[in-house]
């Protein structure tokens, strides 16, 4: 059968209804310029556990379990759920990591990268010239043979663990289940954490871009990657389309603010947030997916993709308590050492895991 | 014929192993051992682009076998 969704048309049509949905959440409720934001919202959801304890950024984000439901859904009917696993786990999970430190940073995935472009945030386009060369020297390893090797056939009840657990994470927000006096699940009383649109608005929001990014394959670093590997512009008419509708339905809805200082949840650090981007367009593309990506993969069951899911929801428990993650006023003292020594990770990574190519 | 085995390999890999095979062998047909239907999406858009003919063969269970004809 073929997959319409996949053609050109089909990933212009998902990349444009991605940039609508994300408007329409901050519209909604959503931060600034973080109508979506896969890092964010981990990060979101990592501090409502407990995992970091930044005040401002506690909330149980249903977008993020949309995503992977919606993808486990419609990999279901598409006959694509295919629990699998087994190639380097440890490896992603700490890609995962590294590449959530180096998101928060910059504060946004490529993702938010995007959106904060389209709302007139300046600083974006250095973040995704960072972005940009993080998955240029990603590329250089995969030409010489960089692999994470193979993923075999998983029991069936392995592909079920990250939709279970993402409904799980439902469960407990529809319920606001308190475990102590004060404690988990935490929310965000003032904050980014704080401002979120309706729960059912941002769950079917989630369901629906889960759904049709599983079918288009929709990949924000993968599109970046295609041009620069195989001059292949599928991916990335995919991305200008969500940049373009994010950007006018911005601009219909008065969210567009152009310029550099002051800019919602932003610094105006050039430099980290050139190199925090660039660690994590590195990991993504050794890890071989965005982080939108990793979350539709292990909804079709990709065990892997789960590993990396949950390495960057540890990534900014350890970004937020190790005071690494950057905040409006600019980078911490050991965000960038942090930086720096993701990138060594990544780098030698690529180098010890190169195999002749034949 | 070359043989390209991606069963198992997740993008971009097999995209990759199927341009370097191209690049290596250009006058000789390829086949593709895949085991996913993006991957298949992926290399077939590779070989199209490469204006090689693709002809898809069902292998054992899930698997198949795309044969790329360079261009005469």
């Amino acid at each position: 059968m073929k997959n319409i969704f996949s053609s050109r048309c089909g990933i212009i049509i998902v990349g444009g209804l991605v940039g609508i949905i994300a408007a329409l959440l901050q519209y909604f409720g959503n931060p600034a310029n973080m109508g979506i934001c896969v890092a964010c919202f981990e990060r979101d959801i990592a501090g409502a556990l407990g995992l970091h304890r930044a005040a401002v950024v506690q909330y149980l984000r249903p977008e993020i379990m949309g995503f992977v439901l919606g993808a486990f859904v419609a990999a279901f009917l598409a006959g694509e759920y295919k629990p699998r696993g087994g190639s380097s786990p440890l490896i992603r999970f700490f890609l995962g990591m590294f590449a959530m430190i180096g998101a928060l940073v910059f504060l946004g995935c490529p993702w938010r990268a995007l959106l904060r472009l389209a709302g007139g945030d300046g600083n974006a386009i250095i973040g995704i010239l960072g972005l940009i060369a993080g998955i240029f020297i990603g590329i250089q390893f995969l030409k010489r043979g960089f692999s994470l090797g193979r993923a075999y056939a998983q029991a069936k009840a392995s592909g079920w663990i990250m939709p279970a657990f993402m409904l799980a994470l439902f469960l407990l927000l529809v319920f606001k289940v308190q475990f102590a006096e004060g404690g988990p699940i935490f929310f965000s009383e003032k904050g980014p954490g704080s401002q979120y649109a309706p729960i059912f608005v941002s769950l079917v929001a989630g369901l629906v871009i889960g759904t049709l990014a599983q079918r288009s394959r929709f990949c924000t670093m993968g599109a970046f990657r295609d041009v620069m590997l195989t001059k292949d512009f599928h991916l990335i008419s995919g991305v200008a389309s969500l940049l373009v509708f994010a950007f006018v339905l911005n601009f219909i809805l008065g969210q567009f603010n152009p310029g550099f200082a002051g800019q919602p949840v932003a610094h105006t650090n050039h430099l980290w947030n050139f190199l925090g981007m660039a660690l994590a367009g590195l990991a993504f593309a050794l890890a071989g997916g965005c982080p939108g990506r990793q979350l539709f993969l292990s909804g079709e069951g990709d065990a892997d993709a789960g590993v990396f899911v949950v390495g960057m929801i540890v990534g900014a428990g350890f970004a937020h308590n190790f005071a690494l993650a950057s905040s409006p006023q600019g980078t911490t003292a050991f965000g960038p050492i942090a930086v720096v020594i993701g990138l060594v990770f990544c780098l030698v990574i690529g180098f010890s895991m190169l195999q002749r190519a034949k | 014929m070359i043989e390209v085995d991606v069963k198992g390999l997740s993008c971009p890999i097999p995209v990759v192993k199927t341009k370097q095979a191209m690049e290596n062998n250009p006058k000789d047909t390829i086949s593709v051992l895949i085991d996913s239907n993006v991957s298949r999406e992926n290399v077939t858009r590779l070989a199209e682009s490469k204006k090689y003919s693709v002809n898809s063969q069902q292998a054992a269970g899930e698997e198949c076998k795309l044969i790329l004809t360079p261009p005469a």
